[in-house]
């Protein structure tokens, strides 16, 4: 049903925190670049920018139901997927192999959509994942063939696989209901909740280390991280996640907290996973398709690894 | 009143087919701030990997002076049957040119001089054919002697990267990758032939430069 606000009351609520919110970054942003007119301000108004269109292409897909949400993931897979391929070295070889792997991402939303449990879950890693090694032989060249399928995999992981997750937690229905394309159930609520504290994560991480950050912990591969940016960060969404527990999870107070260190932990993680790929190719950004923030897997990278731990957390606790 | 409705079917073939494949399949990816001519006559001269090249070129342009746009082509091969002639010459829009050594009665520099004469959009590859996926070509003499015998017309010298991925020459199977675009500022033809040469080429050289990118095993 589109614009189900009733059904989305919490969901709506906090969206309307969230928007108030992003005003007053809007507002400090603005004072900022006038008491200070030598600095330049562009890209963090590029970035506050680009969070509001963000958060309302989001907001828009979460109010308009499952079925838009899921085809909205689909197509964050697919741009993401060719930023991947479009900045790992792939072979000329392997073109064919590349479209396979491209194909993967209607048939995962399509398991999505179906609500076939099953099948989501194995799809990439059983199926896709020993169908693209065999493509790859049937090609017939063997150089550089490991490589190859190393770097087809973990695009498949980062881009499809995890992403999809996202997905699949807006079609968890609420309790007692049935899953449903039309009706959003209680998944919704946990999509948001776990898109707004891995995003909001990143966010603390960086205020902190800008505030206090000292002693770097991972030099090698992104060296403005610092240990205390971390812990600030996980902290920080600690409280939130046990402040919105009650709110949008059928978690209690204690148990949101747990969750929040989780997913600051886990959002760390997948943001210098990404960076240590980033560093091995020699760019910094994956791309520059969100003007101030890079590529859209600079903006989804945390999310890779906190959406599919986030996912079997509460499945196998509440669903 | 043919003409008109094979203009109004090109119009809608780049509106409603192009432009959304080349922005939302493909995707391109400004490395600079496009610099781009706003009315003829100009020439767009491009490194030359893939028929996606033409496409991408024409979507950059806004769509109130495609009228006027005309990429140069091969007229052995684009009108090589009567659907594919008809195709390209009227809703691509190409100027089809002999290559040279074909027909010596014709001059396919003065086609297209006579073509920028009248105001319009010429797109030129001075590579000449497609040739391998993502390697460039050394640079044909074609666009000197074009520039030397139109000096007033600006050439807008523009670098794609990843086309040749998408759509290789010899390949059918369409796989998406970004389409990394540079752009250059304008140039007009001054001095020798050779000098005028060298910088065409140091321009694509430079271009070039600037898209750090993986290119093919």
């Amino acid at each position: 049903m589109l614009f189900d606000f009733e059904s989305m009351r919490t969901v709506t609520q906090v969206f309307m925190f969230l928007l108030a919110g992003l005003s007053l970054a809007t507002v400090i942003g603005w004072v900022l670049s006038l008491q200070n007119k030598q600095k330049n301000y562009t890209e963090l108004k590029q970035r506050i920018n680009s969070w509001w269109i963000m958060i309302g292409i989001f907001g828009l897909a979460l109010l308009m139901g499952p079925l838009v949400t899921v085809l909205l993931f689909a197509m964050l897979s697919f741009i993401a997927l060719k930023e991947y391929f479009s900045m790992t070295p792939t072979r000329l070889v392997d073109r064919k192999v590349l479209f396979w792997a491209y194909l993967t991402i209607p048939l995962q939303y399509y398991w999505i959509a179906t609500g076939w449990y099953g099948m989501f879950i194995i799809f990439i890693p059983v199926y896709a994942f020993l169908f693209i090694p065999f493509r790859m032989v049937l090609a017939g060249d063997t150089k550089n063939y490991l490589r190859a399928v190393g770097n087809i995999h973990w695009g498949l992981m980062l881009t499809v696989f995890t992403l999809s997750h996202l997905a699949y937690l807006v079609m968890l229905p609420s309790e007692g209901e049935y899953q449903s394309l039309t009706m959003s159930g209680d998944g919704a609520a946990l999509l948001l909740y776990l898109v707004m504290l891995t995003q909001l994560n990143d966010v603390a991480q960086y205020v902190w280390g800008k505030l206090m950050g000292t002693t770097p912990i991972a030099p090698t591969i992104s060296p403005n991280k610092t240990r205390e940016g971390l812990i600030g960060g996980v902290i920080t969404t600690g409280v939130l996640a046990m402040i919105l527990a009650g709110l949008l999870t059928p978690m209690i107070w204690w148990q949101g907290l747990l969750v929040g260190l989780g997913i600051g932990i886990a959002g760390f993680i997948g943001d210098v996973s990404l960076s240590a790929i980033k560093r091995d190719i020699g760019i910094k950004d994956s791309g520059q398709l969100i003007p101030g923030h890079g590529g859209i897997l600079d903006r989804l990278d945390s999310l890779t690894f906190t959406a599919p731990l986030f996912f079997h957390v509460m499945r196998y606790f509440y669903f | 009143m043919m003409k008109y409705i094979n203009l109004a079917l090109r119009w809608l073939f780049f509106a409603l087919i192009i432009k959304p494949i080349v922005k939302i399949v493909i995707g391109l990816r400004y490395q600079n701030q496009p610099i781009l001519p706003q009315d003829g006559p100009a020439l767009l001269i491009a490194n030359h990997n893939s028929h996606l090249d033409t496409m991408v070129l024409i979507s950059l342009l806004p769509l109130k002076i495609l009228h006027k746009v005309q990429p140069v082509a091969a007229a052995d091969y684009f009108l090589k049957n009567k659907f594919m002639a008809w195709f390209t010459l009227n809703i691509i829009g190409i100027l089809p040119i002999e290559r040279q050594g074909k027909d010596k009665t014709v001059n396919p520099i003065e086609q297209c001089a006579k073509a920028l004469d009248s105001g319009k959009i010429l797109i030129f590859f001075p590579e000449g054919s497609r040739g391998e996926p993502e390697k460039m070509t050394d640079l044909k003499y074609g666009v000197v002697k074009l520039a030397e015998r139109c000096p007033k017309v600006p050439l807008y010298p523009i670098y794609m990267h990843g086309l040749g991925k998408t759509l290789p020459k010899g390949d059918a199977l369409f796989v998406p990758f970004f389409c990394d675009v540079v752009f250059s500022e304008p140039m007009t033809y001054e001095n020798s032939q050779e000098s005028f040469y060298g910088e065409v080429k140091k321009r694509f050289a430079n271009m070039q430069d600037s898209v750090k990118l993986p290119k093919w095993d």
